[in-house]
């Protein structure tokens, strides 16, 4: 299945990216999948994603857990602690 | 209920005035947060962002006795001095509106997607998430009993 990523602040900046959409092999059917799916392109990603990385997720604009199941089309982001206010 | 998230400044008198025309309004409570010494950029999550203020203000509502409330969230380039954010709540009572205008304030610092990046004369930084605003927002949940973490 396609989903569309999105990267935002210092996370954004660490990957050079604000996001993409990508196609998740067979076995990445979580938010935790995706994200250690993405640990494994090794170099910025390994380090933006490694397991002690202060990472939120949301999946179309709610926060989610890890366990959340991912649906084709969803909008994925990730993005550091919130600093706004 | 107004939320807004924009560039542009804000008229923090009108936006307050514009909540006290219900008669049954006795109070507005408001807050006002500025940009302090450092020149900072706001980045944010257009679309959840809005989304989050509303479920706070929301939840707000469901504790207090609230008539009306704005919230307005400044990004961009901002100035020492510049406005930032503007939390605005009528009631028919005090303790209501200053009730629900500080929770907001502590819900909106650590759940909506804005990122504050400094520059100071020796760069640019991405501001960290502080445990204090965590620990200002946690004072409003309810005194349950936590449940001991095994290992």
């Amino acid at each position: 299945m396609k989903v569309k990523l999105l990267f935002f602040a210092a996370l954004r900046e660490q990957l050079g990216s604000t996001g993409e959409e990508i196609e998740l092999p067979a076995g990445v059917t979580t938010l935790g999948g995706l994200r250690e799916h993405l640990r494994a392109r090794g170099g910025s990603y390994a380090k933006a994603f490694a397991e002690k990385a202060l990472v939120r997720m949301a999946v179309n604009q709610e926060m989610a857990k890890p366990g959340a199941a991912l649906a084709p089309g969803d909008e994925v982001a990730f993005f550091p602690p919130v600093t706004g206010g | 209920m107004k939320v807004s998230v924009q560039r542009e400044d804000f008229d923090a008198g009108a936006e307050i005035r514009a909540l006290s025309h219900d008669p049954k309004v006795g109070a507005l409570a408001s807050f006002v947060g500025v940009v302090r010494e450092v020149p900072m950029t706001l980045e944010h999550y257009a679309g959840m962002t809005e989304r989050e203020i509303a479920k706070i203000v929301e939840e707000a509502k469901s504790r207090w006795q609230v008539m009306d409330c704005t919230v307005i969230h400044r990004f961009g380039k901002l100035e020492p001095t510049d406005q930032i954010v503007l939390v605005a709540v009528s009631s028919a009572h005090r303790a209501d509106a200053f009730a629900a205008c500080e929770f907001i304030m502590d819900y909106l610092k650590t759940r909506a997607p804005f990122w504050k990046k400094e520059s100071t004369s020796e760069g640019v930084r991405w501001v960290e998430a502080r445990a204090s605003d965590d620990a200002a927002a946690e004072r409003w949940q309810p005194q349950i009993a936590h449940p001991k973490k095994l290992g």
